[in-house]
C-alpha cells in the first residue's frame, strides 16, 4: 500500500519521490501561517503549564522552608533556654554554696580589723613627760657648787636617785615598746586573714562574672533565634546535620546491641515457647525474644522520660514529681526483673550449647571432653545478658537526638528537592518554547523555495508600486506647476 | 507514641523480611535390610543414622524399622521418635534413640527372606500418620527381595509426595557377573515407586546424603 502511494506519480521512484515532495512543500507553504500559530500555541501552552507546575512547587517548597524553620528555631530556642536555665542554676548554686558564707567572711572581716585597730591604738608610741621637778633640780645642782660636803652628799644622793629612776623609767619605755612591736607583730596573721578571706571573696565574684558572661553569650544567641536570623538558621541546619549522623551512628551500634541480645535469648525462648510454632514467617521464640528486647527498650525509653532526660512523650514529662519517681522505680524494677532473666535466658542458652555439643560429639563417635574454665563464657554471657538491657535503656536519648535532627535534616533536604524541580520545570518550559521557535525556523527552511519566491515577488511588486506611487506623484505635481506658472 | 509504634513496626518487618521462609518439618523412615549377610553392613546404616540424629530438629520425625521375613508390621520399628519442641528434650530424646539403635546392631540376628515392599507399605504409613512437610524413605538394602511363600506383594504402594531413596544399594556377586541383575533391581523399584506416586532417587555414595537431608 506505501509502495503504490510512493510510486502514485510515476513508475520511477525518484520521480514520484520529487513529485511528492514538490506537493509537500506547496501544502506547508500554503499552511504556513496556522502551522506557525499551532506550534507557537503548544509551545507556549506547555511552557505555560511547566511555569505553573514550577510556581506551584516552588510555593510548596517556600510553605515549607518557612515551616523548617520555625521548627529550627523552636528547637535551637529550646535548647539554649535549657542552657541558659543550666547556666542561672550553675550561678544559683555558687551563690548559694560560695556567696552564702558572704556575712560570715565579712563579720570575721570586721572583726579582724577591729582587732588590727586595737592592736593599732595599743601600738602607739606615748613620748615619757618630762618631769617637772627637772628645773627644781637644775637649780639645786647649781647651786651645788658652792655648797657644803653634807649639800653635796645629799644632792650625790639625789642624783643617784634620779638616775635609777630614769633607768627605771628608760626600762619601763622599753617594755612598753617591746609590747607595742608585739602588738604589731600579733597584727600581721589578721592582716594575712583578711587578706585571704578578701581573696576568696574576690575569686567568687570572678566565678561568677564567668558565668555571666556565659549566660551574656546564649543570650545573644538566643536574640539571634528570637529575630530569625539566618546565621542562627544556618548554625542550628548545621548542628542538626552533624547530630543526625552520630545519633544514627549510635543507633546503629544499639542495634548491634540488640542483635547480640536476640542471639543470646532466641535459642533459649525455644524452651519456653517451642521451637516448632510460628507466627506469621517466623519462629514464634524469635518473635518472644524480640518482644522482650523492645518491651525492653519501651521501659528504656519510659525510665529516660522519667528522668527527664528525653522528651518524646509529654504525658511523662508533665506529670508531678511523685507520680513521675513512682514510675521511675516501676520502669527500673521492671527493667531489672527484664535484665535477670535475661541473664537466665543467657546462662540456658549456655548449658543448651554445652548439651548439644555432647550429643554431636556422641553422635561422631568422638570423646567427649570437658573443656576446663568453661564457666568464664559462662558468666560472660550471664553479665552480657544482664547489662545489655540497661545499655539499651540508653536507645532513647540517640533516638530523640534522631528522630528531631531527622525532622529538620530531611525537610531541609525535601525543600531543596522542590527547588531543584522548581528550576528543572522552569528550564524545561523555556526549553520547549525555544524548541517551538527552531521547529518554525525548521519549518521555513523546508519551504525556503516557495517563500524566496514570495519575497522575490512581493519585492518586484513593491519595486513596481514604488514606480507606480512615483509616477503619480509626477503626474499630480504636473498640472499643479502649470496652474502655478499660469497663475 | 506514634514514632515508637512505626518503628516497632518496621523492625518487625524488617526481621520478619530476613526469615520470610517457614521452616518445613521433615520425616524419616529408615528401612534397615537384616538379610543374609547383609548385616555386615549395617555399620555404615549406624553412621547414617547417628548423621540424622544430628541434622533432624524440633517438629521432625525419625524411625527406623528393619527388614525381615514379613516387614509390613509395627514390631519391625526398632525405634522411633518425634523430636520435642523443647531443644533440651530433643537432645534427650536423640540420646535415647542412639542407645536403642547401637543396641540393635550389637544384637542383630540375620532373617531369612527379605520384604521390602512390607517395609516401604509399613514406611509409608507411619509419614503419611506425621503429616511431615517433606516425607524420605531411606532403604538401605541390596533391593533384592525374596519373600515367604504365599506373600503377596505385587502391587502398587501408595507413595504419594515421599522419596524413596536407596542407600548403599551393594552388588552382588552375581551383578558382577551380569550387571543387568542389578540394573534391572534397580529400574524395577524405580517402576513401582513412580507408579506409586513417589520420587525414586539411588544414592551410593553416603556423602551426598547430606545434600539431600539439609535441602
Amino acid at each position: 500500500m506505501n509502495t503504490e502511494m510512493l510510486l502514485l506519480w510515476s513508475d520511477q521512484l525518484p520521480v514520484s519521490l520529487a513529485v511528492w515532495l514538490v506537493l509537500l512543500v506547496l501544502a506547508m507553504y500554503l499552511g504556513r501561517s496556522q502551522a506557525h500559530l499551532l506550534i507557537m500555541s503548544t509551545s507556549g501552552a506547555v511552557r505555560t503549564l511547566f511555569r505553573l507546575a514550577a510556581r506551584s512547587f516552588n510555593l510548596l517548597a517556600m510553605r515549607l522552608n518557612s515551616r523548617n524553620k520555625e521548627i529550627i528555631l523552636s528547637h535551637g530556642r529550646d535548647a539554649v533556654e535549657k542552657k541558659i536555665e543550666r547556666e542561672f542554676h550553675r550561678v544559683n548554686s555558687l551563690v548559694k554554696k560560695d556567696l552564702s558564707g558572704y556575712p560570715a567572711a565579712q563579720r570575721k572581716i570586721n572583726d579582724a580589723i577591729e582587732k588590727i585597730e586595737e592592736d593599732f591604738s595599743s601600738s602607739i608610741e606615748a613620748p615619757p613627760l618630762p618631769p617637772s621637778w627637772v628645773e627644781g633640780v637644775d637649780t639645786i645642782a647649781k647651786t651645788a657648787k658652792a655648797a657644803d660636803p653634807t649639800v653635796t652628799l645629799i644632792l650625790e644622793n639625789i642624783n643617784q636617785s634620779l638616775t635609777k629612776a630614769q633607768k627605771e623609767a628608760l626600762d619601763e619605755y622599753r617594755r612598753s615598746s617591746q609590747g607595742r612591736h608585739e602588738a604589731l607583730k600579733n597584727m600581721l596573721p589578721t592582716w594575712r586573714n583578711v587578706s585571704q578571706q578578701l581573696s576568696e571573696i574576690n575569686k567568687n565574684v570572678d566565678g561568677i562574672e564567668g558565668q555571666a558572661k556565659v549566660i551574656d553569650k546564649h543570650m545573644q544567641e538566643y536574640e539571634s533565634i528570637r529575630n530569625s536570623e539566618d546565621t542562627a538558621v544556618r548554625k542550628l541546619l548545621s548542628s542538626s546535620v552533624t547530630q543526625l549522623f552520630i545519633s544514627g551512628l549510635v543507633l546503629i551500634i544499639a542495634i548491634m546491641g540488640g542483635f547480640i541480645n536476640f542471639q543470646l535469648i532466641a535459642l533459649p525462648m525455644s524452651e519456653m515457647v517451642g521451637g516448632t510454632s510460628q507466627l506469621g514467617p517466623m519462629k514464634t521464640a524469635d518473635v518472644a525474644a524480640l518482644v522482650i528486647i523492645m518491651v525492653e527498650i519501651a521501659m528504656g525509653l519510659f525510665l529516660m522520660e522519667s528522668l527527664r532526660i528525653t522528651h518524646l512523650f509529654p504525658i511523662i514529662s508533665s506529670m508531678d514529681d511523685n507520680m513521675r519517681k513512682k514510675m521511675l522505680i516501676i520502669t527500673l524494677s521492671i527493667l531489672t526483673i527484664l535484665a535477670g532473666f535475661e541473664a537466665s535466658l543467657a546462662y540456658m542458652r549456655d548449658l543448651l550449647a554445652l548439651d548439644r555439643e555432647a550429643l554431636t560429639q556422641s553422635l561422631a563417635g568422638s570423646e567427649i571432653i570437658s573443656a576446663e574454665f568453661r564457666w568464664i563464657p559462662s558468666v560472660g554471657q550471664m553479665v552480657i545478658g544482664f547489662i545489655l538491657p540497661f545499655t539499651l535503656a540508653f536507645i532513647a536519648i540517640p533516638l530523640e537526638s534522631f528522630i528531631q535532627s531527622f525532622r529538620t535534616v530531611m525537610g531541609t533536604a525535601f525543600c531543596q528537592l522542590l527547588q531543584m524541580i522548581d528550576v528543572t520545570f522552569r528550564m524545561v518550559g523555556n526549553i520547549v518554547q525555544r524548541c517551538g521557535h527552531i521547529l518554525i525556523r525548521v519549518y521555513d527552511l523546508i519551504i525556503f523555495i516557495p517563500l524566496e519566491v514570495e519575497n522575490h515577488l512581493s519585492g518586484r511588486k513593491l519595486k513596481m508600486d514604488k514606480i507606480k506611487i512615483d509616477k503619480d506623484a509626477e503626474v499630480d505635481q504636473l498640472p499643479v506647476l502649470t496652474e502655478e506658472k499660469l497663475s | 507514641m506514634k514514632r515508637f509504634a512505626l518503628l516497632l513496626s518496621v523492625v518487625v518487618i524488617m526481621l520478619g523480611g530476613c526469615n520470610a521462609e517457614k521452616p518445613k518439618t521433615k520425616s524419616v523412615y529408615m528401612l534397615l535390610d537384616t538379610s543374609g549377610t547383609y548385616t555386615k553392613e549395617l555399620d555404615k546404616a549406624q553412621k547414617i543414622i547417628n548423621y540424622l540424629l544430628a541434622t533432624l530438629n524440633s517438629g521432625d520425625s525419625l524411625a527406623v524399622a528393619r527388614i525381615d521375613s514379613g516387614s509390613f508390621s509395627e514390631k519391625d520399628i526398632v525405634s522411633k521418635v518425634t523430636f520435642d519442641t523443647r531443644p533440651s528434650v530433643v537432645s534427650d530424646q536423640k540420646r535415647v534413640f542412639k542407645r536403642s539403635i547401637d543396641n540393635f546392631i550389637s544384637s542383630v540376628k540375620s532373617s531369612s527372606y527379605t520384604d521390602i515392599t512390607g517395609g516401604v507399605l509399613q514406611a509409608s504409613e507411619f509419614l503419611n500418620e506425621t503429616r511431615a512437610d517433606e516425607k524420605i524413605i531411606l532403604v538401605f538394602s541390596d533391593l533384592k527381595e525374596d519373600l515367604v511363600k504365599g506373600h503377596v506383594r505385587d502391587f502398587s504402594i501408595p507413595l504419594v509426595d515421599i522419596k524413596v531413596v536407596a542407600l548403599n544399594v551393594t552388588k552382588l556377586r552375581s551383578d558382577n557377573v551380569d550387571p543387568r541383575h542389578y540394573l534391572n533391581r534397580v529400574a524395577k523399584w524405580q517402576e513401582r515407586v513412580n507408579q506409586g506416586g513417589g520420587k525414586w532417587l539411588v544414592l551410593n555414595d553416603l556423602e551426598r546424603l547430606e545434600r539431600l537431608i539439609a535441602g
